[in-house]
């Protein structure tokens, strides 16, 4: 029993902390550009003046 | 977005679209070519919506930018004001879907325990943690359902929405009750299973419509979207389209659309209307004649006096037209709809014959009452609710990777059910633009024809432009012009391995065409002309399979579809102004055809809104393809008859689905009426008629074959 009380609880804020970072996610604009997202990995930027 | 708060004051942001950029390669070729720029702070390419947002000094203007992006080899277009915010469908239900989701795997996770025999004051802990995650989770992720279940009992009508409201809010409720008297059932888990199904069917839907819409967006704007106004004491400006007045004087080059209607103060020059009537045939306009927006200069730069600017002109008509007719078609009710009118009052019923029923039999109110929410949730359309959206998701992907958008879902229900179809002609069953003689091009030597090519690459001329993208595509190398020149309304001229070389009007303005003049060489006379889409004829006969008659409907003259009427084998109309268009449609709606419009011009607009299903190519004018349910990229014409097919495919499939989830109903409901039904049998039965009806909509993945 005592098991639960400390299982159910962790599992409960470990899927809120998930919940948390996709809404965060989504108002950070992460998913405005899936496609881009997915080509930027492939931009070889070696040269960038920055 | 940094260089942004960076300079506050100095800093503006303009987005452009830039239909080109398709890798990564483009991506980074435009973000950097735009930051050597002076001026420009930043730009970022979405990739997913075929755009650039550039932060820049106020000192570069979006006219500017797109000059230098057509350096870095990018065609870019100023984004008209609708779309420069665009709507999108997916982001609202993403938060619920999310939610749902996750409140659903939890409770799943305390209900395993349950189901699998935990009893007592553990089986009551765990039912009262469901009840603190599931109730402020359904009062969340169940809003989108609400609110619509609400819009449509408040008109007193009733779609998909209230049965699964209905279902859901009993099914929390009853659970809430089981909670406070320490009861053995609840059904938390069933609610948010339904809900986050459903978010996901929804979420699949929305997502199709963003893609379509995003892919019509970036080829928006071919229109001209302003002018360069000369004034007396200043030097040309270049205006936006809008902000254009009575009484400016616009500089239109040749190539160019007017932006305005106007008469013309200095010079001549032939206008393609094509557009506007669909007529094809150039009109020759000198000083004092009338031009109309929307129309391209084909020959020499002109001035031109605005008369009438922004809402007042022959466009903004037709424009006006067009909503008119678009309000007909929101009169379709979609097929889930249809369904719902006749599934919620059937299961509703049913529940209060099942608590009427138990009473009678000499139950309790309360176990009567258990029996008839159970009858709710078995019968919430969980599977209901996807059998339409995932057909059409899957379909819609699959005509899209076959470079056919889909612009609406219910736009492929109404294309299955279409039996007759109308074609304008210019543009839509020929190319709409002029292309050179194929028979002319084989007869040019190689020299005549890299020297053609050289000459042409000098101008930015309609003509010259299609004759080097046909001499490209045969592989013809450039032969190197000295001192290469274009004289406006005349043609270009240069100088190669020292001949005088020439590319120029024909004398004779009756026919469209271009001279080749090289010098110590017979003069070529290259004749330029519309021409039949190639696949054209193929995809007629494959309609006429599919049981769709078909006829013109052209505003070209007589003699021009009397031609096309010959070559397809169609009978015609011809000479039809916007207005006749649709008093066509019309008169065949009237005698029950389903109307299919293909076209591409302004002047299909108000047809396209009336008929039943519309369809545009990809080249089609903005307001063509914002009109059309369905537009194809790809040249080819063979896309119609597999639009229909497919969407012929969607709907038998998505009638399978409805079978399957009404099939599934019929062998749950007795269950539920004896009192058979608990969350686990719910719980198992909702995942697997969901499972089947994916899994049935999946083998739509090849409809466009």
């Amino acid at each position: 029993m005592t098991g639960l009380l400390i299982l159910i609880p962790l599992a409960l804020v470990l899927g809120l902390i998930g919940l948390g970072a996709f809404f965060w996610a989504m108002r950070n604009g992460q998913f405005d550009d899936p496609d881009g997202a997915a080509a930027r990995i492939l931009i070889d930027d070696e040269d960038r003046p920055e | 977005m940094v260089a942004q708060k960076a300079f506050p004051d100095l800093a503006e942001t303009s987005v452009l679209s830039v239909p080109g950029a398709h890798c990564a390669g483009c991506m980074s070729k435009i973000e950097r070519g735009l930051a050597e720029v002076a001026g420009v702070q930043g730009a970022r390419v979405n990739l997913t919506s075929r755009t650039v947002t550039i932060t820049h000094d106020a000192s570069l203007d979006e006219h500017q930018l797109v000059g230098e992006l057509a350096k870095i080899g990018f065609e870019s277009k100023r984004r008209p004001r609708s779309v420069e915010k665009p709507y999108s469908a997916i982001k609202p239900l993403l938060g619920p879907l999310a939610v749902a989701a996750f409140a659903a795997m939890n409770i799943m996770l305390l209900s395993v325990s349950v189901w699998s025999g935990a009893e007592g004051s553990t089986r009551q802990m765990f039912h009262f943690i469901s009840a603190l995650i599931a109730l402020p989770a359904v009062a969340y992720a169940g809003q989108p359902f609400f609110k619509s279940a609400w819009g449509a009992l408040k008109h007193g009508r009733t779609n998909m929405d209230v049965p699964i409201s209905i279902g859901v809010i009993i099914a929390c409720g009853l659970s809430v009750y089981e909670v406070v008297v320490g009861g053995e059932h609840a059904w938390f888990d069933s609610a948010l299973m339904l809900l986050a199904f459903l978010l996901a069917g929804r979420v699949l839907d929305a997502m199709m419509r963003d893609r379509a819409r995003s892919a019509v967006d970036s080829l928006l704007g071919q229109a001209a979207d302003g002018a360069l106004v000369i004034r007396e004491d200043a030097a040309p400006e270049w205006i936006a389209a809008d902000d254009l007045q009575p009484g400016m004087v616009m500089r239109v080059a040749a190539g160019e659309r007017l932006a305005a209607d106007g008469a013309i103060l200095n010079g001549s020059s032939r206008f393609d209307q094509s557009l506007l009537t669909g007529e094809s045939k150039p009109i020759a306009s000198h000083i004092g004649d009338m031009v109309l927006a929307g129309t391209l200069n084909l020959d020499a730069p002109v001035d031109v006096e605005v008369s009438h600017a922004g809402r007042d002109t022959t466009l903004a008509e037709i424009a006006r037209l067009m909503e008119a007719s678009t309000q007909n078609r929101s009169r379709y009710v979609r097929i889930a709809d249809r369904a719902a009118r006749l599934y919620a009052p059937a299961v509703h019923t049913l529940a209060a014959v099942a608590v009427v029923g138990w009473l009678v039999a000499g139950a309790t109110l309360y176990q009567a009452l258990v029996i008839g929410v159970a009858v709710l949730i078995i019968t919430c359309p969980c599977a209901l609710g996807l059998a339409v959206p995932v057909a059409q998701v899957v379909a819609s992907g699959s005509l899209l990777r076959a470079g056919i958008m889909v612009k609406d879902g219910s736009a492929l229900e109404r294309l299955a059910n279409v039996d007759r179809a109308l074609f304008d002609k210019t543009g839509t069953l020929t190319l709409g633009q002029p292309v050179p003689d194929t028979a002319t091009l084989d007869a040019l030597s190689a020299d005549e024809a890299a020297v053609a090519l050289g000459l042409a690459t000098h101008s930015r001329h309609p003509i010259s432009r299609a004759l080097s993208d046909a001499l490209m595509a045969r592989g013809v190398a450039a032969a190197s012009i000295e001192g290469a020149g274009e004289q406006s309304g005349v043609g270009v001229s240069g100088a190669w391995n020292g001949l005088a070389v020439s590319l120029r009007r024909p004398e004779s303005a009756s026919s469209m065409g271009v001279g080749l003049e090289i010098e110590g060489y017979p003069t070529r006379l290259i004749p330029f002309a519309d021409r039949l889409r190639d696949d054209a004829n193929e995809a007629l006969a494959q309609l006429g399979k599919l049981g769709i008659a078909s006829s013109i409907l052209s505003g070209d003259n007589p003699e021009a579809v009397a031609q096309v009427a010959r070559e397809t084998g169609l009978t015609g109309q011809a000479g039809a102004s916007p207005a006749d268009k649709q008093d066509a449609i019309a008169r065949l709606q009237n005698s029950g055809r389903n109307v299919l419009m293909v076209g591409d011009g302004l002047n299909d607009g108000p047809a396209l809104a009336a008929a039943n299903a519309s369809m545009a190519p990809g080249s089609a004018s903005d307001v063509g393809m914002q009109a059309a349910d369905f537009v194809f990229v790809q040249g080819a014409f063979a896309s119609v008859p597999r639009a229909i097919r497919a969407s012929r495919a969607t709907m038998a499939v998505v009638k399978q689905n409805f079978v399957l989830a009404i099939g599934y109903n019929c062998l749950a409901v007795p269950l539920a009426l004896l009192g058979y039904v608990t969350p686990l049998v719910a719980a198992a039965a909702m995942s697997l008629s969901s499972l089947i009806v994916v899994g049935n909509s999946l083998r739509l993945v090849r409809a466009a074959r």
